[in-house]
């Protein structure tokens, strides 16, 4: 197991070098720079600007210094906003949106499995119809609507919660974590229901049944570690698409975590905070597609081959 | 009671818990906090390195210039300067220090501190945007440029511990107005050097518990991208004056979340009103909305170099056939006044006298003498602009004109803003959408930009004529014959129609009816110092 893990980590360096590389040559062909602004400033102040970060060297060498610069972890100063270090503002966003993504996990995980098992445990009966036509609007509904229309309700009309921010008032982490976390409780959902059905209608669940055990054991017990193996699958990249995805929620419930620099950055042509961001996301993803397959050879001895 | 159960009791608890909360806006009320929706995250606190909007909302809290702004807009007011005097000529202007003026660290403001500022301001390498500010100061350019780096050459002098001598190249009448720009304030030498060079934009001098400056207000906390808050700084020379203890400055960059945050009462005001919001919000006579005069300008830009644009006569006909009136009553909808000038109306008593009719027979005719009768054989031009619904639409409503009255087509081209910026730069379009904010109240503000060679020229339009009557202009000090030359300046610019005005900008946003003591003014500046709040 071990062996597998640190090969596949292995293989992801060459992947984040191809990442960086591509990112770094693409954000200079986009039309624009990162100085153009409404009011346009003269040719001699632009030279200026672009000397102070370096961007009148020839772009082998902006390169190199870059990547340089990469591999002892500085990812330079943000174009954006003077003074910050693009480091920093991504260790700045990223406990808020691994905040989020938690709450957000936890949610999808403990709704779309209850509601997901509950279905299929009933099958063809209202408790199967409900949670699944629930789950299918949840799926079909955007953040963007799903998180106005819970502001709407919950904090405009009801007075209930804040409608935005982070943990400036008391309860403002509930209806971003919700609105977040609904969609993926959906996709959830219909994995479990999905799974579980197929792994219920086994011979080993049969035997257990005749075997007397009670069906709380043959469910959590039996059912529940095979049923559940493409709930598991999906969470890895659900966790990186969370992190990645959150700009969405983040915008919405002006939330300061990564997503909005991330996204921001693109607009801005803040080559280096374009470029630290990606690298950071990317690394996500490998890991935690990684660290989901990883769990899936453990649940799934078959795969182990 | 089983597990279940109490989950949902505690649950519930908490949801309800969170209702008893009196919103930031009541609480505000009895502890003077003004919470301040703010746009977008600033680039930074440094005046000398930021150029945007948002930043000069905190900036005019927390630092001040050797003039402040007058709350209800014109002359401005003393800030850092108790008074001063200009020569005969007109070219040299003595401030005198107040004794009282203070950095937030208890340091006195000096004139030396000027000196410095300025001369960080026109040090290439910190790669200030904002130098043509200083232009205006006798050899500022010449030392920009490198053509000297002895700044003893340039025009701002310490005569004394408090006496600041600004000498200028011309007689300059709108030179008190470029001083209310954050980007020709102080800024505290000791403080700036300590955490890098004169020239280092990244220094961390402006993080908190680092900053020093000499508003009203100093910097108690940063959460990026989150919220700046400010505090009264009692060192401020007109401390008495200042009744808020605090500011919250929210960084929000979408404006539907900003206005639901004003309806739940997280919020004084909003930095703006969602277009489709506003009719409605007019409609109900809310109280909370507010439309303000402001200084600026949406026009069309038209490129002066396309081989069919060059001819002044399409030009005239294009502009000529948008009805501008229906444009700010069915599509704009916000109280946006239909313009007929490039600068607006009223902005420092000068009334531009420009004649720009909407005349549909006058149009098709100048079509037809250019070569275009009814349209025939006219080509497909671009009108470029942002991505932005607003933009779309007054894009679509000069299509539909322009087919209608002239039987020409059109194609609306939307680009991501810096693909459009850069596409504008490089005189990659045809008829482009724009916007202009004057920096100061004065109509050089936006005449200069139409000037020669000007960065934010980009139309390729080069008129002689009106380069000499605007620098004539600002050569006088006589304010009747200086606007008397602009209007003629101005007269030709729209006789010439490099540019197409649509409407007159305003200023709408939403405001608490607790807040007190803001005023409408072109420029949009609320200093804080004259804030309060106070519920009727």
């Amino acid at each position: 197991m071990l062996l597998i893990f640190l090969k596949r980590l292995l293989a992801a360096i060459p992947v984040l070098i191809i990442v960086a590389s591509l990112t770094f040559f693409f954000v200079r062909l986009a039309p624009g720079g990162p100085f153009d602004s409404d009011r346009a400033v003269s040719a001699e102040v632009l030279i200026n600007l672009q000397e102070a970060y370096n961007l009148n060297a020839p772009l082998s060498e902006q390169y190199f210094d870059y990547m340089g610069g990469v591999l002892v972890g500085d990812f330079g100063p943000s174009f954006r906003y003077p003074g910050r270090g693009v480091s920093e503002m991504i260790f700045t966003g990223l406990p808020i949106t691994l905040e989020l993504a938690l709450y957000a996990i936890l949610i999808a995980v403990f709704v779309g499995v209850l509601a997901g098992v509950l279905a299929a445990l009933k099958r063809n009966t209202y408790l199967d119809f409900i949670p699944m036509a629930i789950a299918m609007i949840g799926i079909c509904v955007p953040t963007f609507l799903m998180g106005p229309l819970l502001v709407l309700i919950f904090g405009i009309n009801l007075e209930l919660l804040p409608v935005s921010g982070w943990g400036n008032l008391a309860g403002d982490k509930i209806l971003p974590s919700i609105t977040l976390g609904f969609a993926y409780a959906a996709y959830i959902a219909r994995l479990s229901r999905g799974g579980m059905l197929e792994i219920l209608s086994q011979d080993f669940i049969r035997t257990a049944r005749a075997k007397g055990l009670s069906e709380r054991v043959v469910v959590t017990k039996h059912a529940m570690q095979g049923g559940l193996i493409p709930v598991v699958s999906f969470l890895g990249p659900a966790v990186a698409g969370l992190l990645a995805g959150s700009f969405v929620v983040e915008t919405i419930f002006q939330i300061p975590g990564l997503g909005r620099f991330y996204v921001e950055a693109a607009f801005n042509r803040d080559y280096t905070m374009i470029l630290g961001t990606t690298i950071f996301f990317s690394s996500m993803i490998v890991f935690f597609n990684l660290l989901s397959d990883m769990a899936v050879l453990m649940l799934n001895p078959r795969a182990r081959d | 009671m089983n597990k279940y159960h109490f989950s949902v009791l505690l649950l519930a608890a908490f949801i309800t818990s969170c209702g008893e909360n009196i919103s930031p806006v009541d609480s505000g009320l009895e502890q003077q906090i003004f919470h301040y929706g703010n746009g977008s995250e600033p680039q930074g606190l440094d005046p000398h390195i930021v150029t945007g909007v948002p930043e000069h909302h905190i900036l005019i809290a927390l630092c001040e210039g050797l003039t402040s702004s007058n709350p209800k807009g014109g002359e401005p007011l003393p800030g850092m300067a108790e008074s001063w005097t200009l020569s005969d000529d007109g070219k040299v202007y003595t401030f005198r220090i107040n004794k009282n003026a203070k950095w937030s660290n208890g340091d006195s403001v000096t004139a030396e501190d000027f000196v410095w500022s300025w001369k960080r301001v026109l040090t290439p390498s910190l790669g200030s945007q904002y130098t043509d500010m200083l232009y205006y100061v006798e050899g500022a350019k010449d030392y920009y440029d490198g053509k000297t780096d002895d700044f003893s050459t340039v025009g701002a002098k310490a005569i004394d511990e408090l006496t600041f001598e600004v000498i200028l190249e011309n007689p300059t009448p709108f030179f008190l107005g470029l001083l209310s720009h954050y980007s020709t304030w102080p800024v505290h030498k000791e403080t700036v050097l300590k955490h890098g060079k004169i020239d280092d934009r990244n220094g961390q001098w402006t993080r908190p518990g680092n900053f020093v400056c000499n508003g009203p207000m100093q910097l108690k906390s940063w959460k990026l991208n989150n919220k700046i808050v400010v505090e009264k700084n009692p060192f401020y020379w007109d401390a008495e004056t200042v009744t808020l203890n605090e500011m919250h400055f929210y960084p929000i960059s979408n404006i539907m979340t900003e206005d639901r945050m004003f309806r739940a009462g997280q919020l004084h005001n909003t930095y703006t009103v969602p277009a489709q919001k506003c009719p409605v919000y007019i409609e109900r006579g809310d109280s909370t909305l507010h439309i303000d005069p402001y200084m600026g300008t949406y026009f069309y830009r038209t490129n002066t170099l396309h081989p069919v644009l060059k001819d002044v006569k399409i030009r005239k006909a294009l502009a000529y056939s948008i009805n501008r009136q229906q444009i700010v009553e069915k599509v704009s909808q916000c109280g946006q006044a239909a313009a007929y000038s490039f600068t607006p109306p009223g902005a420092s008593g000068y009334e531009p006298q420009t004649n720009m009719p909407y005349d549909l027979d006058l149009a098709r005719q100048l079509l037809a003498e250019a070569g275009y009768p009814n349209g025939e054989g006219f080509p497909v031009l671009e009108i470029l602009f942002n991505t932005n619904e607003d933009h779309r639409k007054i894009a679509l409503a000069v299509q539909q004109m322009w087919q209608a009255n002239l039987g020409i087509s059109v194609e609306l081209v939307n680009q991501d803003w810096k693909v459009y910026l850069s596409r504008e730069r490089s005189g990659d379009f045809q008829i482009s959408r724009a916007g202009w904010i004057g920096d100061y109240e004065d109509p050089n503000t936006f005449l200069d930009t139409l000037m020669p060679g000007r960065g934010n020229n980009k139309t390729g339009w080069d008129n002689k004529r009106y380069e000499d009557l605007v620098n004539a202009a600002n050569q006088t000090q006589d304010e009747e014959e200086r606007f008397e030359l602009l209007r003629q300046a101005e007269t030709i610019l729209i006789d010439e129609m490099p540019i197409i005005p649509i409407y007159t900008y305003v200023r709408q946003y939403q405001l608490s009816d607790d807040v007190k003591g803001w005023y409408p003014n072109y420029l949009d500046h609320h200093h804080p110092k004259y804030i309060s709040l106070e519920r009727d």
